[in-house]
């Protein structure tokens, strides 16, 4: 299990997270959905360990990652795959490189078992053959896919995704949320994902959390967020304007 | 609590303060950034393949640049020193004084001034896109450092190229002002390469490789902290790129001066 508690942010005089708290259950799909600008990346790098807070803290089963440094950090981070919102890709490797990159440096594998595995997992993601190509050479889509590739090829056994479907369309969101979803069925990774996909990403949440004003708004399962009473839920989920900005 | 503006006659002295310590906590950085970056090249495990990559983007490609700067600064060098020398009568040294000013100050300087141009304004640009991109951040939630990867390779290639560079661009120097002086103004063969040989010595040389081992190690280390320490967006990549270039251009001048007073 995850475990944030009371955590605190701020740049300079910008307060981004303010004593947020929040679970999440072993082997579950939580998503945190909220408004641009929210802390919804800042809150990720936190539990990916790649930003500290000024207060609070975050707990990977028992283990408290933001008083760890170095090795002890690198220790957790070999239990997690990390899809990034524009794929992270090295751009100087071909497709199959990038995924058999940790393979190689993480696990040390031998070559042939490194070959088998990355047609695997470019299989697993709908794009064999595909190995050859940069990822200059195809498609946003594509690269999303191979990034999600990448990120479970190691078989982690927790997976953040931010904002895996920005800038794509609908039948490309769709796609990649039901990649998703089949790849937790068969690997059983506790997930975290980011999204702004509403309401395409109820269909894949156990946990949907909704994060306001660097705090956790409301939090539930995606039937109870939607028939949420509380007006920034709301608001979010409809779509509706928000007239304080016009003021 | 909201904090209180401050008077009009301390503002002054609340900005020079603030950028005491923007410059003492970028200097931190700057030396922390090198001393991760040594513990990354000395200890296990060497990432050979990165090195070798690194080496032909620093070294080779910068040969055809070095080639023609050389050549030219060589005859640039010989005719002008000719044009001097006769005037005493003094011809005779042409080929000692262009192989002193080459292997002791001009081959070391300038072989690194254009290799910075070309490689080092890259190596910037490449780790900036890299950060930018998130790819740094890709490799440091793998587990693996990116000190490792990215900067201790180039460090090391930045060791071995820039002493490289710097000897390709004397002897083609000395070529260069042989073109001119033997073959362009009369001077004799013998005298031009005879004379050379009873002036230059080995502590010459030694000064010469001494500082191009020391560019080296700078230019690496300014411009992949630069790329490492970009801003935002394709502007943070130019200024960080153009930062990189005039810091390591300065840096070496600054470099020279001391280097050449204590190698004397």
């Amino acid at each position: 299990m995850i475990k944030v508690e009371a955590l605190t942010k701020s740049f300079g005089r910008q307060q981004v997270l303010r004593a947020l708290s929040l679970e999440v259950p072993t082997g579950s799909i939580t998503v945190i959905i909220g408004r641009s600008g929210g802390g919804k990346s800042v809150l990720l790098k936190h539990l990916i360990g790649l930003l500290y807070p000024d207060e609070g803290r975050v707990l990977v089963d028992g283990v408290e990652i933001t008083a760890l440094r170095g090795r002890a950090l690198d220790d957790i981070r070999r239990r997690y795959g990390v899809v990034f919102q524009g794929g992270a890709l090295f751009d100087s490797m071909s497709c199959h490189d990038n995924i058999a990159f940790p393979l190689r440096e993480k696990l040390r594998l031998p070559a042939a078992e490194i070959a088998k595995r990355v047609e695997a997992a470019l299989a697993q993601v709908g794009l064999e053959g595909m190995g050859a190509k940069f990822p200059a050479e195809i498609s946003g889509g594509m690269r999303k896919r191979v990034a999600i590739a990448r990120a479970l090829v190691t078989e982690p056994e927790i997976v953040f995704f931010d904002e895996p479907t920005t800038g794509l369309d609908p039948v490309l969101v769709n796609t990649i949320h039901h990649l998703i979803l089949d790849l937790h069925r068969r690997f059983r990774f506790t997930a975290v994902v980011v999204s702004h996909e509403i309401p395409e990403i109820f269909e894949i949440a156990d946990t949907v959390a909704m994060l306001h004003e660097g705090r956790i708004a409301e939090v539930g399962p995606p039937a109870a967020i939607q028939a949420s009473p509380n007006r920034v839920v709301r608001q979010f989920i409809r779509g509706e304007p928000d007239n304080s900005e016009e003021r | 609590m909201p904090e209180r503006p401050l008077a009009p006659t301390l503002r002054p002295f609340d900005a020079v303060g603030g950028w005491t310590i923007a410059l003492l906590d970028s200097l931190g950085r700057f030396g922390t950034f090198f001393a991760e970056a040594l513990a990354a090249v000395v200890t296990p495990p060497f990432k050979l393949r990165a090195f070798i990559d690194r080496i032909d983007y620093i070294g080779y490609r910068s040969l055809l640049i070095i080639l023609l700067t050389g050549t030219f600064t060589g005859m640039v060098l010989g005719l002008q020193i000719y044009l001097t020398l006769v005037r005493f009568g003094s011809e005779a040294f042409l080929g000692p004084a262009v192989a002193l000013s080459l292997i002791r100050e001009l081959g070391p300087v300038l072989a690194a001034l254009m290799v910075t141009g070309r490689a080092g304004s890259a190596l910037t640009a490449e780790i900036g896109i890299m950060r930018i991109t998130e790819q740094i951040d890709a490799l440091t939630v793998m587990a693996l450092n990116p000190m490792r990867y990215l900067v201790a390779p180039s460090i090391l290639a930045g060791l071995v190229t820039f002493p490289l560079m710097t000897a390709i661009f004397d002897v083609v120097g000395i070529f260069g002002g042989y073109l001119v002086g033997v073959k362009l103004l009369g001077l004799s063969e013998g005298t031009y390469f005879g004379e050379m040989q009873t002036f230059v010595d080995l502590n010459d040389i030694m000064t010469g490789f001494w500082k191009s081992v020391s560019f080296g190690v700078v230019v690496t280390w300014v411009c992949t902290y630069k790329g490492f320490h970009v801003g935002h967006g394709a502007e943070g990549v130019a200024r960080a790129t153009t930062q990189a270039v005039v810091l390591s251009s300065v840096l070496i001048l600054v470099a020279d001066y001391f280097m050449g007073s204590i190698l004397q």
